[in-house]
C-alpha cells in the first residue's frame, strides 16, 4: 500500500468500456460506445452539444440509467456487481439547482446521506460542522433552510452534501449552471481548494468550455448521439482539437484560452535581463494576463518575479508562440 | 361565568323560567346560556366536536390512502377524482338521507356523509401536495441512494405538508359547519340545538348555538394552523428572508 502521495489522493478510477445506451423509441443513441478512463483523483469534464448524452452518461454511472451495453468499472469492479441504492450511497451526487430538499435544514441536508448510512445522530452532526468549514460556511448555517441562503451558498452546500459520506466518486452535472458570473467563478475556485485537498475522482459536466479547462484534468467532448469526439488535457484540446467540431466548441480565441493554463513563470527565460521600465509581472500570472499588461503598457517584454526576486524575462514573442502553436 | 348546578328541566329548552326567556320577543338571554350550558350546550358542543374528529380523521386515512394509489396509478387519480366530486355536488340533506334505508338513522350515516364530503378536499390537497416535491430534488434523492419508499416518506409526504394542511382546514371547517345539517337525520351536536331552536322560535338557544358553532370552526381553524406551524418549519423560514 502506498499512503504518502504527493496531492492527497481519496479517489478511485472509473472506466467506461464500451457503453451504449439506446432509449426506447429513439433514433439515435444518447450515449455511442463510450470507452474513458479516468483516473483516480483526476477531473473529468464532460462537455457537448444540449442533448449530446452528458446526463446520461453521469447517470448510467450511478445506475439512474442501465446501459443497453457495455459495462462501468469503479476501483476495476463492474458497477453491476453492487446494489444500486449501495452504490449511488458510495458517490457523491450534486446536480444543477442543487437539489437540496426545501424542508430540511442545511445540517439535515448535509447529513442525509450518512443519516441514511445509519451513522450516530452525533458523527452526523460533527460531520456536517467539518464540511460547512471546509466549503467556507459559517456553522450557524446548520440551522437554516435553504430558501434563506443565496445561490452560491446553496452551491457550496450541495457540494458538502455530496461530500458527506467521503465518496471516493463525485459526479457533479452542471453543479455551478445557474450561478452569475463572478459567483460561479468564486464557487469554481473553492471547489478546486476543496478538491486539492480531498483529492475525488470527479464528473463534472458543463456547458461552459472555460469551466471545464479551468477544472479538468482532462476533457470529454461529445458530439450528438453521445459520441465521443475528443478526450484530452484542456491544453492538448486547446492546441490541437481533433476536429472542426471540436475547434468550434472550444471557439476561435482557443489561443487565448491555452494562455490561461501556462503562467509566466514557466515560460520566463531566465537568461534574459529586463531594461529599466519594463513592466513586472510575478511568477504566478497568467500568461493571459501578461498578455494584457503588454498590450495595455505596449511593451514587448516583462521581467517576471517570484517570492525570491527576479526569475527571468518573458517576451511578447513567445507568448505569441504557445497561443499559435497548434 | 360560575355555572349554576344544572337543573333538571322538565322541558330542556326551557330550563329557566325567568321573564327574559318567557318573552319570546327577547333576542339573547344570558341566563339561559348560563343555566343550560352543563345540560344542554356543552353535551351538544362535545358531540359535535366528536361528529367532526371523526369524519375528518377517518377522511384524512381513506383520502391519503386513496392519493397513495392515484400517485403510483394516473388512471386512479381520474376515477377517484369524479366520483368524490359527484358525491360533492349532491344536496348536503339529500346525501345523508341517501344512506338511511341501508345505515339507519344515527352516527353511522351521518358519519358517512360527513366523510364524503371531506374526501374530494383532502384527496385532491393530498395528490397535489404528492406530486408537489420539486423534480431535482427527487432526481437527488435518488441520486443519493434513498430508496423508493425512502424518497416518498422522506421527501414526498414531508413536502405535501402544507397542502395537506390547507385541506385539513377547508375540510374541518367545512364538516363543523355541515354537521349542524345532520340533525335532520338524528338530534345530535350543535345541529339538534339550532333545530330546537327554530321549532320553538327561541331565540337566544338559536344565538347559543349559532354562535357556538362558529367559534368551534375558528378554535379549530387556528388548531390546525398552530399544529402545521411546528410540522412545516421550512416555510415560515421561506417566508421570512
Ligand atoms: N429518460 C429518457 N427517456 C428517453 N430519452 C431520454 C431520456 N433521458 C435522456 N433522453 C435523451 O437522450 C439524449 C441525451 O440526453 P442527455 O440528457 O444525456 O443530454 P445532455 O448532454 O445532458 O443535455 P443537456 O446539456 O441539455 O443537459 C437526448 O436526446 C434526450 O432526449
Ligand atoms: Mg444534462
Amino acid at each position: 500500500m502506498i499512503d504518502v502521495l504527493e496531492d492527497r489522493v481519496s479517489g478511485v478510477e472509473i472506466e467506461f468500456t464500451h457503453v451504449t445506451k439506446r432509449f426506447p423509441g429513439q433514433e439515435q443513441p444518447a450515449v455511442s460506445d463510450l470507452s474513458l478512463t479516468v483516473e483516480a483523483g483526476q477531473i473529468c469534464c464532460l462537455v457537448g452539444p444540449s442533448g449530446g448524452g452528458k446526463t446520461t452518461a453521469m447517470k448510467l454511472v450511478n445506475r439512474l440509467i442501465e446501459p443497453t451495453e457495455g459495462d462501468i468499472l469503479i476501483g476495476g469492479k463492474s458497477i453491476t456487481d453492487s446494489d444500486p441504492v449501495e452504490l449511488r450511497r458510495g458517490i457523491g451526487y450534486v446536480i444543477q439547482e442543487t437539489g437540496l430538499f426545501p424542508h430540511m435544514t442545511i445540517g439535515e441536508n448535509i447529513g442525509v446521506v450518512p443519516q441514511l448510512l445509519g451513522w450516530p445522530k452525533k458523527r452526523t452532526t460533527e460531520r456536517a460542522a467539518e464540511l460547512l468549514k471546509l466549503v467556507n460556511l459559517e456553522p450557524e448555517m446548520a440551522k437554516r433552510y435553504p430558501a434563506q441562503l443565496s445561490g452560491g451558498q446553496r452551491q457550496r452546500v450541495g457540494l458538502a452534501r455530496a461530500l458527506a459520506a467521503d465518496p471516493p466518486l463525485m459526479l457533479m452535472d452542471e453543479p455551478f449552471g445557474a450561478l452569475d458570473h463572478i459567483t460561479r467563478s468564486m464557487v469554481q475556485d473553492e471547489f478546486l481548494r476543496v478538491h486539492r485537498e480531498v483529492g475525488k475522482t470527479v464528473l463534472f459536466v458543463t456547458h461552459d468550455i472555460d469551466e471545464a479547462i479551468k477544472m479538468a484534468d482532462k476533457i470529454a467532448v461529445f458530439r450528438q448521439g453521445g459520441v465521443l469526439a475528443q478526450y484530452a488535457a484542456p491544453d492538448e484540446l486547446l492546441a490541437h482539437p481533433a476536429d472542426d467540431f471540436v475547434a468550434d466548441l472550444v471557439g476561435a480565441d482557443r489561443g487565448i484560452k491555452r494562455l490561461s493554463l501556462r503562467t509566466a513563470g514557466e515560460l520566463a527565460d531566465s537568461g534574459g535581463t529586463a531594461a529599466d521600465g519594463t513592466p513586472r509581472v510575478e511568477a504566478g500570472t497568467t500568461l493571459r494576463e501578461t498578455l494584457a499588461l503588454l498590450l495595455s503598457e505596449g511593451a514587448q517584454e516583462a521581467s517576471v518575479h517570484g517570492d525570491a526576486g527576479p526569475v527571468g524575462v518573458i517576451t511578447l514573442e513567445k507568448i505569441r508562440q504557445v497561443a499559435g502553436a497548434s | 361565568m360560575i355555572s349554576a348546578p344544572a337543573p333538571t328541566p322538565v322541558i330542556p329548552s326551557f330550563g329557566g323560567s325567568d321573564a327574559c326567556v318567557a318573552n319570546t320577543n327577547s333576542l339573547f338571554c344570558p341566563s339561559w346560556v348560563s343555566q343550560n350550558w352543563g345540560s344542554i350546550l356543552q353535551p351538544e358542543l362535545l358531540q359535535h366536536i366528536e361528529l367532526t374528529v371523526v369524519a375528518v380523521v377517518i377522511g384524512t386515512v381513506i383520502a391519503f390512502v386513496a392519493a397513495l394509489i392515484a400517485f403510483r396509478h394516473g388512471w386512479f387519480a381520474q376515477g377517484f377524482g369524479a366520483i368524490s366530486a359527484i358525491l360533492y355536488t349532491i344536496p348536503s340533506l339529500a346525501f345523508f338521507e341517501m344512506f338511511v334505508p341501508v345505515t339507519g338513522i344515527g352516527m353511522l350515516t351521518i358519519e358517512i356523509g360527513l366523510v364524503g364530503y371531506t374526501l374530494l378536499i383532502l384527496f385532491r390537497n393530498i395528490l397535489e401536495g404528492l406530486r408537489a416535491a420539486p423534480a431535482e430534488a427527487l432526481t437527488a434523492a435518488a441520486g443519493i441512494g434513498m430508496t423508493p419508499r425512502q424518497t416518498f416518506w422522506k421527501v414526498n409526504v414531508r413536502l405535501a405538508l402544507p397542502a395537506i394542511f390547507a385541506g385539513l382546514r377547508v375540510a374541518t371547517v367545512t364538516t363543523i359547519s355541515l354537521a349542524t345539517v345532520a340533525a335532520y337525520i338524528s338530534t345530535i351536536g350543535l345541529g339538534a340545538g339550532i333545530q330546537r331552536a327554530i321549532q320553538n322560535s327561541f331565540n337566544t338557544e338559536l344565538l347559543a348555538t349559532g354562535i357556538l358553532t362558529i367559534i368551534l370552526a375558528l378554535v379549530a381553524d387556528a388548531l390546525i394552523v398552530l399544529i402545521q406551524r411546528v410540522l412545516t418549519p421550512w416555510q415560515r423560514a421561506a417566508r421570512r428572508s
